[in-house]
């Protein structure tokens, strides 16, 4: 199934939530779709046949700058051997989206990552806390506006 | 017969100070704790593996740090195992000691400058008697500074008081 293909058979049964799609170019095609809709496009990418997207093979936090988080998935079929990238894109005001956790397990983790690192929460998801850094740190340091602490539990930070 | 049985014939008489004796032993029987925190981990455990056998000094690595004499901080101390260290290092019976492996316990490594999640050196939190630089440091330097250390141990004194 070519990239242009699945963007209309998504944008038939999704309507608004899919957004656009770059089907061709250097990079990977992608798919951009409503950060509010990806469980429901998650579970219909994964249960259609001619989808059939059974590995979620990384999914990963990103900062736009400028007030803009993004969550990118990087989906496989095991069945027909085709992929697909599948991006979503939240304000840093309001960093919600829905979780795919029920969907792949693989993504339990990923998304306590990316909430680690870039504060998206993930609505939906049963056990979402940090999964690197200590409970208690405060910030999200792979935001492009992070600053290094000062100190941390007494412990000077800086060299 | 070898040549301790032709000098010492029947007397087992030996007159040394108690310092030697005592400094002797402990410098023979260094126990390390056993943790390692990144790739100079790696290191250590080559150290301690057969081909550089650093039993034949004594040292080998306990479990726990109630039975240890030497902490070899063997990696990149994150902010978050730098409490830990801290913790393991206070259950260690004195006296005791830490030898640094590696830039990153010596000063932060390649982490000095955007390591946002690590301690700039394990010095911060814990006293560090010996320092190993490398990156990570090869079995041979991390011997040179056990030995190093030995070295220390012999110049010390148990049987005087510290000076409060």
């Amino acid at each position: 199934m070519i990239p242009q293909e699945m963007f209309d058979s998504l944008k038939s049964a999704f309507g608004e939530a899919i957004l656009e799609a770059k089907p061709d170019g250097v990079l990977d095609p992608w798919i951009k779709v409503a950060p509010g809709r990806m469980d429901d496009i998650a579970r219909f990418l994964r249960d259609t046949d001619r989808f059939s997207f059974d590995s979620l093979m990384l999914l990963s936090g990103m900062d736009y700058t400028k007030g803009k988080l993004g969550v990118v998935y990087h989906l496989h079929s095991l069945k027909w051997n085709h992929k697909i990238v599948i991006k979503t894109e939240v304000t840093a005001e309001n960093p919600h989206v829905r979780s795919v956790e029920a969907v792949w397990k693989t993504a339990n983790w990923h998304e306590r990552e990316a909430f680690d690192m870039y504060g998206i929460v993930f609505d939906g998801h049963p056990d979402l806390r940090r999964i690197l850094m200590p409970d208690d740190w405060e910030g999200y340091p792979l935001r492009k506006d992070y600053a290094v602490p000062e100190y941390y539990n007494g412990m000077k930070v800086p060299y | 017969m070898g040549l301790l049985d032709q000098r010492f014939e029947n007397s087992n008489i030996i007159i040394t100070s108690m310092d030697s004796l005592l400094n002797w032993a402990r410098l023979s029987s260094l126990w390390g704790m056993q943790f390692g925190l990144a790739c100079c981990a790696i290191e250590m455990m080559a150290t301690g593996a057969s081909h550089y056998d650093t039993d034949r000094f004594g040292i080998f690595f306990r479990g726990s740090p109630r039975q240890s004499d030497v902490m070899i901080v063997a990696g990149t101390v994150t902010l978050k195992m730098a409490s830990r260290i801290k913790t393991l290092y206070d259950q260690m019976s004195e006296p005791r000691y830490v030898l640094s492996m590696g830039s990153c316990s010596n000063c932060g490594g390649p982490y000095w400058e955007h390591g946002y999640h690590v301690l700039k050196g394990v010095d911060r939190i814990i006293p560090v008697d010996v320092y190993v630089p490398g990156c990570p440091p090869r079995p041979e330097a991390l011997i040179e500074g056990l030995m190093k250390l030995q070295e220390k141990i012999r110049s010390q004194s148990l049987a005087k008081k510290k000076s409060a």
